[in-house]
């Protein structure tokens, strides 16, 4: 009587034990010669007690017969098939050892494709590639959100990626590049930019803090037809492609057609001109877009916008060159930001109002953003200085992408604190 | 009575960018690329009846060297109504600039040993690539435009060579070498980009000279 009750407590033991596994299992190939061998094995596949699980049934003789036999039975079957001289081989010896390679290939395989991308940030990219890589990182990404905001003149849709980790209608700061097409190193160092957050949440001290207070919107490209077209025909168009009532000239330059400042001195009347500030103030639907988006949004509290060349880090005013009354906080930030961007390849940038550095100039975004009440509203202008200008060789958009980064972070960083 | 000016500030930027054109016109060649480093300090003097007139301090490197920089000082003085004439320009280079005798012996044997004239376009492409073979060619373009730079630059302007558009040599019966440029020049303060022809003589000992032609 002991003997059955300490069987039956071990079998009850076993089974609360047993996790599924296949350790020491091992799957034959039987090849049968003739019917009386498959006969034999459709007797062993009666045999329930043995647990064998047949990956081919015996059927025919010509077809070979796969099955996986449990640990325990291996001897027994293999000793049964040879007294039957049933030929066989071995196709799997362990198949726990097969489950765990297979496991880890897989894990491996994830990593490999979370932490890589087949898209290269260090080349310069067509729009459609482009909005291509907005889709993957929306897609691979939970915190990532692509949104159409607008379309351009030729219809063309304007896409927001939107980085927010919860919250509703958290304080925002706004990024966007490409607003003048010819600025390729600016659309670049914005994907590039767009990645490193998306990758570095969770594992950055501080995006990770930024985004869990702060949503960011990413405009990578401001001016998509103006884009496509220096693809197409123009390396060095600027402008949009608006059709201009009474002109044969075409398109308007974005940066001029801010409502701040509109039409004064710094923009040009003239169509032709490259500097054309538009028929009227926000006549651009790629600047109308974005005007209504943050004015919808209502809880913008910086405003970056990316440009090439030169190297310069400005703060309002372009249309008038009186300092802004938050002129001391916003140069000692933008000092700040180039000493950051200096740290990392010893690019210098210059800071200071768009007035006294760069020239006046009526009916900027950043103007604009400021006047309504974005306090921290910067412009890069990014790498480099004339040598390469617009044409700015492929092999620098990393470095430029980089610097730039550690320059925007600075100002992030003191917008969320 | 010459004013100190912030050389981060531009009116300062474009008097140099004149003397730095003025000067890759001087010196520039195949073997030889300078630009700007770092305006270390500036200064104007407003002269009545005449004009204004800047003194540049100059740090500047050669883009083939980078690991050395040479300083110089220069004037500029953009005259009165300068519609017309171009800014006066003086350049002083302190010490030496990298000898460059080898490199452009080779580049102008080269050249005259071509049984086709090179023509080329688009230095550098799209993507700012520029084949080696090509890149003296670039700085010839680069003392072609600093001539045109220099004389047409004015208070309100600020130029930089944008593109080569086209090239094109032309056999000649003496010992220059001449190129046929159609060169894109970007002027920052009114944001065109404007195609400008010019013909370029060079010979390895007279250096370059823009041929008025």
């Amino acid at each position: 009587a002991n003997m059955k009750l300490i069987l039956i407590f071990s079998a009850l033991i076993g089974a609360s034990l047993c996790l599924e596994t296949f350790v020491g299992h091992q799957v034959l190939r039987i090849k049968t010669k003739n019917e009386e061998e498959v006969k034999q094995l459709q007797l062993l596949e009666s045999l329930e007690h043995l647990e064998l699980d047949f990956w081919i049934n015996p059927s025919a003789p010509a077809l070979p017969v796969d099955v996986r036999i449990p640990a325990v039975s291996v001897q027994s079957v293999k000793a049964f098939l040879e007294s039957q001289g049933i030929e066989y081989s071995i196709l799997i010896e362990d198949l726990q050892d097969v489950l765990d390679k297979e496991k880890q290939d897989m894990a491996e395989s994830a990593q490999r494709q979370r932490s890589s991308n087949t898209f290269d940030f260090g080349a310069y990219h067509n729009l459609d590639d482009i909005n291509a890589e907005l889709d993957h990182l929306a897609s691979e990404y939970s915190f990532v959100e692509k949104i159409q905001i607008g379309e351009s003149y030729e219809k063309r849709p304007l896409y927001v990626l939107k980085f927010s980790t919860g919250g509703s209608n958290r304080p925002a700061i706004w990024l966007d590049a490409g607003i003048h097409s010819r600025e390729w190193v600016t659309q670049a160092s914005a994907l590039w930019i767009a990645n490193k957050i998306a990758s570095d949440y969770g594992t950055d001290e501080s995006i990770t803090s930024l985004l869990d207070k702060m949503d960011l919107f990413l405009l990578p490209v401001a001016n998509p037809d103006g884009f496509v077209y220096t693809h197409t025909s123009n390396r060095m168009w600027r402008k949009t492609r608006s059709k201009i009532p009474g002109s044969i000239c075409v398109g308007v330059d974005p940066n001029r057609n801010w409502d701040a400042g509109f039409g004064g001195p710094g923009a040009s009347s003239r169509p032709c001109s490259d500097s054309y500030h538009g028929p009227s103030a926000n006549s651009e639907v790629e600047v109308k877009s974005v005007v209504d988006f943050i004015k919808n949004h209502g809880n913008f509290k910086a405003f970056l916008t990316l440009h090439s060349y030169s190297q310069l880090l400005m703060y309002p005013y372009g249309y008038k060159c009186t300092r802004p009354d938050d002129y001391a906080e916003l140069e000692s930030l933008g000092r700040a930001a180039a000493n950051s961007i200096r740290s990392l390849y010893g690019t210098t940038f210059q800071v200071g109002t768009i007035c006294k550095t760069i020239y006046q100039a009526s009916g900027g975004s950043i103007d604009w953003s400021y006047d309504n009440g974005i306090k921290y509203s910067f412009a890069f202008e990014l790498r480099d200085t004339g040598r390469y200008g617009f044409l700015l060789p492929a092999n620098q958009i990393l470095p430029a992408a980089k610097e730039t980064w550690l320059g925007l972070k600075k100002i992030m960083e003191h917008v969320r604190d | 009575r010459a004013m100190e000016l912030p050389p981060s500030h531009f009116p300062a930027t474009r008097a140099a960018a004149v003397a730095v054109g003025y000067l890759r016109y001087l010196r520039g060649g195949p073997g030889r690329g300078l630009q700007l480093r770092e305006l270390r300090r500036a200064r104007r003097q407003d002269i009545d009846d005449v004009g204004h007139k800047y003194y540049l301090e100059l740090e500047l490197e050669d883009v083939l060297d980078r690991d050395r920089t040479v300083n110089c000082t220069a004037e500029v003085l953009y005259h009165l109504g300068s519609k017309t004439s171009a800014p006066d320009v003086q350049v002083t280079v302190q010490g030496e600039l990298r000898s460059t005798e080898e490199a452009d012996k080779e580049f102008y044997n080269r050249i005259r040993s071509l049984e086709k004239e090179l023509v080329a376009e688009n230095i550098p492409d799209s993507h700012g690539n520029v084949p080696p073979e090509l890149e003296p060619i670039h700085l010839l373009a680069w003392a072609a435009s600093g001539y045109v730079i220099w004389q047409n630059s004015t208070e309100n302007t600020k130029f930089h060579l944008a593109q080569v558009k086209h090239v094109k040599q032309v056999k000649r019966s003496d010992e220059d070498l001449q190129f046929d440029f159609v060169l894109l020049l970007h002027e920052m303060v009114s944001q065109e980009v404007l195609p400008w022809e010019v013909t370029l003589l060079w010979h390895p000992q007279r250096g370059a000279r823009v041929s008025q032609s």
